[in-house]
């Protein structure tokens, strides 16, 4: 069911699978997976003739497959896997299967609505995506690094654009790697070209390039910035004003520009993962002042807090939040929300997930084996055997809860104020 | 005698050194020294007394007696010396010199630091070498191209997305016969362990993948592969010297580990890969430490050993020798953990090495050096003429080594010098003589 606003947001615990036990016909099952409204669970099964099917709260799909991998739920709710009949691979939605086959297929992404699904594939050796089951009409001798825009209307991925003989410096020096948006290169080769990203609109697409084994800048829809660096990360276009923006290292030092032009002073360490609110006037981004010592920084201040590594790092629609992780020696995680560290440790950590309306952050931890939920700075009274990503109510007042308890899948929604 | 009277012919290098002019190797020479080294290189170079002792160290000065070209200092005295007390005035010709003996005639393994009686680390020199060859562009063809698919797929091997995934899948069917119900988990968020490799297991090596399932499904373990690049954890741009693919390197393969939230990562058995995640390509973006705890094989399966978890249905005939990796032996002392291991897992025990443990002779392979390729292949056997001595010496037939590289060099030492020996990963036997399900 979509969207959000229609889900089951009535307070209390359903259960919705009584047992998570594997069927006595599936030599195994393999890790469960929630919709996102809660309302199903579904495990990859190996059955015991040999096949594999999905098995969704429980009950099998009609159809089932030589192999099957990479379960997914869209998110609007339908069960994805890409499954394997006759040496051919092809995805299965809902336990129906797109009309065209692959020689290999992997990679399945959503449009954020999840009304579009995309996933690389590869026949005949030709590389590139298939958007909902339709191949782009031109294949490439290898594409990776595959993106989809927001409304999932576009696609892009990094091509290979001619052949390289083994060894073949010069023609590698010279630029074989390019982009191609929904199947049409550029025209522009690079080095190496990486991480492509749309703007909100799928309109524009930026991405690292190396413009020789040394210089490396960010192109937009293949024109690259004027100025080249010793190094820079993932572009990413900020929502509101449409301008490419990216950590660039200068010397030895990175700081931030936007089209080209520093709008963070080069004095980091290290400067990645920056995020946006929505009115593009808040950026945030992982930082290391000194090294070995990671932070955030918003709008170029970093926090007074630090720990040796920081992950996960989001920002509130308004850029009324920013939170991520911090952890030592990817144990002792702790939950940092606008440069305070919030009471606890945890053996691990999810990534924080913030209200559309009033601010709250929930995150998904670990402790001996047990999950829960800390939400704003509060722990969850119960723990449970495992439990997937928190989702609050359109609202921001209540959050759903998946998870599984004593062997069954439960849904829990919970008023935040209670938590 | 020096590098200038046994210049060999390679693409790479002679494409590299046309390019330049004696302007341009002044300026990024000094660059880099500037901007790029400080009191250490400064200290080494002050300091080093020209005692020798070093001789004694260095693997490709043993195996060349009397020509002190192939000694730790005569290496620098031919190379760093000369770009320092020129301030980086040298000609094109010089740099390709300097840059044969950077990359094949110094493997980085250290060794030479235990001898020194002060502590000068001639495999950082080396290094620094080798970063400002590739600011020039002056590197040997092959490894220039290995480095060249890291930068394109994040792997080693030129290893396209589907073909990693789908050599999997190929192990897994197969090790399914062996194995019913084996499975290689791709993907799974929050699994204890991320195991991962280096290319060529996938491109010519697989059965070292189907051991490693074995292993990992006998054992019970939590672990998982990725479906995504950063499954390569080797790293050939730590030797050619472009640190900033080095870095990119590394946070590809962290960040594909922390995205799957898993406790740890288990690396194959392979050396150089280790040097770059837990020491070089992790600080190479500012982590101090590995972002995400790194064991390597030997201490894995060690540690599986000593927890009961690695059943044995008989023991591997022996007695062995052990090869010690540099990397993993001078880089972190796995070697008693190594020697742990092996005698359980051998009967006869080991005989070891005039040279052993921490003061282990390199493989010659390391470093980069066999990634140079056929045109350098006997520079590098040449080298080793003193390990194969000590290999010979030990009259045994089997020799473990958990090294990648070190297997591909000891299998030229072997044939080169006709010693007669296998040479085996620690998983190889461990697959060999577990216990296994009767199908």
């Amino acid at each position: 069911m979509h969207p959000p606003a229609l889900w089951d947001w009535e307070s209390g615990q359903r259960v919705v699978l009584a047992s998570m036990e594997r069927p006595e016909n599936a030599a195994w099952v393999e890790e469960p997976h929630a919709s996102p409204d809660g309302e199903r669970v579904a495990v990859l099964a190996s059955l015991e003739e040999g096949a594999f099917t999905a098995l969704v709260n429980g009950e099998p799909w009609e159809n089932t497959f030589d192999k099957a991998w990479n379960p997914r739920f869209s998110p609007d709710g339908r069960l994805t896997a890409i499954v394997q009949q006759d040496g051919m691979w092809t995805l299965a939605v809902d336990g129906e299967v797109w009309e065209e086959n692959f020689d290999f297929l992997w990679g399945t992404q959503f449009s954020q609505e999840g009304n579009v699904i995309a996933a690389c594939m590869q026949s005949g050796g030709q590389y590139g995506l298939c958007i909902d089951g339709a191949p782009w009409d031109t294949l490439y001798e290898n594409a990776n690094q595959c993106v989809l825009s927001a409304d999932g209307k576009a696609s892009a991925a990094v091509v290979q654009l001619a052949s390289l003989k083994p060894a073949d410096l010069d023609a590698f020096q010279g630029g074989v790697f390019g982009v191609a948006v929904n199947g049409q290169s550029w025209g522009k080769n690079f080095v190496n070209c990486w991480t492509p990203a749309f703007d909100a609109q799928g309109a524009k697409v930026a991405t690292q390039v190396r413009t020789s084994l040394y210089d490396y800048t960010i192109a937009v829809d293949g024109q690259t910035w004027d100025e080249n660096y010793t190094s820079v990360w993932e572009p990413r276009f900020n929502p509101a004003t449409g301008k490419a923006v990216a950590p660039v290292r200068v010397k030895s030092a990175w700081g931030m520009a936007q089209d080209g032009q520093i709008i963070w002073e080069p004095k980091f360490c290290q400067c990645w993962q920056q995020v946006f609110s929505q009115d593009g006037k808040n950026i945030a981004a992982i930082v290391a002042p000194k090294f070995g010592a990671f932070t955030v920084a918003v709008n170029a201040k970093p926090w007074s807090v630090s720990f040796p590594v920081v992950t996960d790092l989001v920002i509130g629609r308004e850029g009324e939040r920013v939170a991520a992780l911090g952890n030592n020696d990817n144990a002792d995680w702790h939950v940092m929300v606008d440069g305070q560290t919030w009471a606890g440790s945890w053996d691990m950590a999810w990534k924080p997930v913030i209200s559309a309306l009033g601010g709250h952050v929930a995150v998904k931890v670990e402790k001996g084996k047990r999950q829960t939920l800390v939400v704003d700075g509060r722990t969850y009274g119960r723990d449970f055997d495992r439990l997937f990503e928190p989702t609050f109510s359109p609202d921001g007042n209540k959050l759903l809860i998946r998870a599984i308890d004593k062997g069954s899948f439960v849904r829990i929604v919970a008023e935040v104020g209670k938590v | 005698m020096g590098i200038a009277d046994r210049l060999i012919e390679d693409v790479g290098l002679r494409r590299g050194v046309s390019r330049l002019t004696p302007e341009k190797i002044e300026k990024i020479v000094n660059a880099v020294i500037t901007g790029e080294t400080g009191a250490r290189l400064k200290a080494y170079a002050e300091t080093c007394v020209r005692c020798g002792l070093c001789a004694e160290a260095c693997h490709f000065s043993l195996s060349h007696p009397g020509d002190p070209s192939y000694t730790p200092a005569g290496k620098v005295h031919q190379t760093m010396s000369v770009l320092l007390n020129k301030k980086g005035k040298v000609d094109p010709d010089f740099i390709y010199g300097m840059a044969q003996l950077a990359y094949t005639e110094c493997n980085l393994c250290r060794r030479c630091v235990h001898y020194c009686p002060i502590g000068i680390d001639t495999g950082y020199i080396i290094s620094t070498v080798r970063r400002i060859c590739h600011k020039l562009g002056v590197t040997p063809q092959y490894i220039q191209d290995t480095a060249h698919s890291h930068s394109a797929t994040f792997n080693q091997m030129w290893v396209k997305d589907d073909e990693w995934t789908d050599t999997l899948m190929w192990q897994e069917d197969e090790a399914r016969e062996e194995f019913p119900g084996l499975r290689i988990p791709i993907d799974k968020e929050g699994a204890d362990i991320y195991y991962s490799v280096i290319a060529p297991e996938p491109k010519f090596r697989t059965q070292l993948i189907y051991q490693a399932a074995a292993i990992m499904h006998m054992a019970g373990a939590d672990w998982t592969m990725p479906s995504e690049p950063g499954w390569d954890n080797s790293d050939m741009c730590m030797f050619t010297g472009d640190f900033e693919m080095m870095g990119r390197l590394k946070r590809k393969h962290f960040e594909s580990a922390q995205k799957l939230k898993v406790k740890r990562i288990v690396m194959g058995e392979c050396g150089h890969a280790f040097r770059s995640i837990y020491d070089m390509g992790n600080r190479a973006v500012g982590w101090k430490m590995p972002p995400v705890p790194v064991i390597h094989s030997i201490a894995y399966f060690w540690e599986l050993m000593t927890e009961g978890k690695i059943k044995l249905s008989k023991k591997y005939p022996g007695p062995v020798t052990v090869h010690d990796p540099c990397n993993v032996v001078r880089g972190q002392g796995l070697h008693e953990k190594l020697r742990e291991l092996v005698n359980f897992l051998v009967e006869g025990g080991i005989v070891e090495t005039a040279s052993n443990r921490e003061h282990n002779l390199c493989c010659t392979a390391g470093g980069g050096v066999i990634n140079c390729g056929p045109p350098f292949k006997n520079v590098r056997v040449a080298g080793s003429k003193i390990k194969a001595d000590e290999l010979r010496a030990t009259g045994v037939k089997t020799i473990v080594a958990p090294c990648h590289n070190c297997h591909g060099g000891l299998e030229d030492t072997v044939h080169s010098y006709k010693l007669g020996m296998e040479i085996k990963f620690l998983g190889d036997i461990i697959y060999e003589c577990m216990e296994k399900p009767e199908v």
